[in-house]
């Protein structure tokens, strides 16, 4: 049985879609057949962060409408086979998306994928009801930050009230916390909410920190998702979520400072 | 004569049905003779003539059905009318009183008023022939109380209402609002609003184990954050009303 996740957070810029890539990516990876879909319909940037921008031809909506099959829409990763993306439209209406039709698009991925991430616009809009509505698992993305927090705080109200789940009084969605660009050297300054500041007002499972980090912004611009890029602490952070949530026992990293070596204070940091 | 019959078209509607609630006097009899009360009803006025005048009054024949004495309600209402006391309705009555007070333009409630209602709002018309247990017994009317459980913390732009007490064993977090006819507890940080008592009831109280409220509320009275002390806030706290006063204190 297939495993919806949608990954959301209210507020906008925070790294969904970065996350979406990267979670997609990961389990695939892991061998598990993954989709991931892009909700964000006249504001896709899914494909861009995938690199897959030039391969699109059939979208989200022409499968709803039926002008397309449900095959001819999905790219399948030039390097990843077990990944396929569903790209949203740039050009068309919102208003083409439909909970019957994505209900049947979803259906239909079931029966041959695993995971299914479903990457949610900002807002709490139609593009955003419906991205979480059949979700199973929720990845809640948040910045340490109030407005992020908050915003963080009325989807998950959301969540629990507006979801498949909930309206057939079947077992609530699986929330997990992503607290993602976070910084302990501005957390210690007391310019940024730390770990246990988020965790008090979300009372949330922490699936992971994602420190700050200009490989992401690197790997965005080349159309690669940062949890390829092995190196890096943010992809690093990624592939530790990843493990986390298909129940590898893994210790949170990059919450406090790192201290920096004789090494490192003589020749700089990266 | 006009013959235009188009409506016009508003963009605005020019109408709402809302609700509300006010308080009537009552008027509850307890005796059918119409002479007796009368005469005390003229002893009321004179005491306060201004109250009376263009009074909106509800007629309670509950106590003087129970005791099988008839009263002449039309007769009773030309007279009040006559007295400028206005009857908006009749509660307590029988089918024959019902269809009765309808053709003379009065509603007929069937809710059965409670004590509270009796002793505060009503127009007493004691005559000397009543028991006082036959009072009592008629007022003895406790609606169910409907208290509520919420183990979930109460998300910002989430709203629960409790018809009788509430119990959040989680958090309550900023943005979000629980209200209550009762009392409200909660067993983690109560960051959001809190309103107690919303019905009216002075007594109730809210308790939570941090207080970082935006708004507490208790029938109406209330602070914001602003006006809450600081140093009551990381301990656990309740608060009430005192002589119309809010009070904020740790438990």
């Amino acid at each position: 049985m297939a495993r919806i996740i949608v990954v959301t957070s209210g507020k906008g810029g925070v790294g969904k879609t970065t996350t979406s890539a990267a979670i997609a990516m990961g389990l695939a990876k892991k061998g598990h057949k993954t989709a991931v879909i892009d909700f964000d319909v006249g504001l896709r940037n899914l494909d861009l962060i995938m690199g897959c921008e030039r391969r699109v031809v059939y979208d989200l909506i022409n499968v709803i409408t039926g002008e397309a099959t449900l095959r001819q829409a999905l790219i399948k990763d030039k390097r990843c086979n077990q990944l396929f993306i569903l790209p949203a439209s740039q050009t068309r209406d919102k208003d083409g998306l439909t909970k019957e039709g994505i209900g049947k698009i979803l259906e239909e991925l079931a029966k041959d994928f695993k995971y299914i991430v479903c990457d949610s616009p900002a807002g709490i809009e139609r593009g955003a009801n419906l991205a979480m509505y059949f979700a199973d698992d929720a990845f809640v993305v948040t910045n340490p930050e109030v407005a992020s927090v908050r915003d963080s705080d009325r989807m998950l109200g959301i969540l629990a009230s507006k979801s498949r789940r909930s309206e057939n009084d079947e077992e609530p969605i699986k929330e997990y916390l992503l607290l993602t660009r976070y910084s302990p050297e501005r957390v210690k300054i007391g310019e940024m909410l730390s770990v246990e500041d988020v965790q008090d007002i979300l009372s949330l499972h922490l699936l992971g920190v994602i420190p700050e980090s200009k490989s992401v912004l690197t790997a965005s611009n080349a159309g690669t998702p940062v949890i390829l890029d092995e190196e890096s602490d943010a992809g690093q952070a990624y592939a530790d979520v990843v493990a986390r949530y298909l129940g590898e026992d893994k210790p949170h990293r990059f919450i406090d400072e790192e201290k920096k070596g004789l090494f490192r204070t003589i020749f700089g940091s990266k | 004569m006009s013959t235009d019959t188009e409506t016009p078209t508003y963009t605005k509607s020019a109408l709402e049905f809302k609700s509300t609630s006010f308080s009537v006097p009552i008027l509850v009899i307890f005796n059918a003779e119409l002479v007796q009360l009368e005469c005390q009803i003229e002893q009321k006025i004179a005491q306060a003539p201004e109250f009376f005048k263009n009074l909106p009054i509800l007629v309670d024949l509950q106590t003087c059905n129970h005791q099988q004495q008839k009263v002449d309600l039309s007769a009773l209402i030309k007279y009040l009318r006559n007295k400028k006391i206005f009857p908006i309705g009749i509660c307590g009555g029988n089918k024959k009183q019902n269809k009765l007070a309808l053709e003379l333009n009065i509603p007929s409630h069937t809710v059965q008023r409670n004590s509270a209602a009796a002793t505060d709002a009503s127009l007493k018309l004691n005559t000397t022939n009543i028991e006082k247990s036959n009072e009592n017994s008629s007022s003895e009317i406790t609606p169910p109380v409907e208290n509520m459980l919420i183990t979930q913390p109460i998300r910002s732009g989430q709203r629960v209402y409790a018809k009788g007490d509430l119990t959040i064993l989680s958090h309550v977090s900023a943005g979000a609002e629980v209200m209550a006819e009762g009392n409200i507890h909660v067993y983690g940080a109560l960051r959001g609003r809190a309103l107690a008592g919303v019905q009216g009831n002075t007594n109730s109280r809210i308790f939570c184990s941090e207080l970082h409220a935006e708004l507490v509320s208790i029938d109406g009275h209330y602070k914001i954050n602003g006006e809450i002390d600081k140093g009551i806030s990381s301990n656990p706290a309740q608060v009430y009303l005192q002589n119309q006063k809010l009070i904020i204190k740790n438990l």
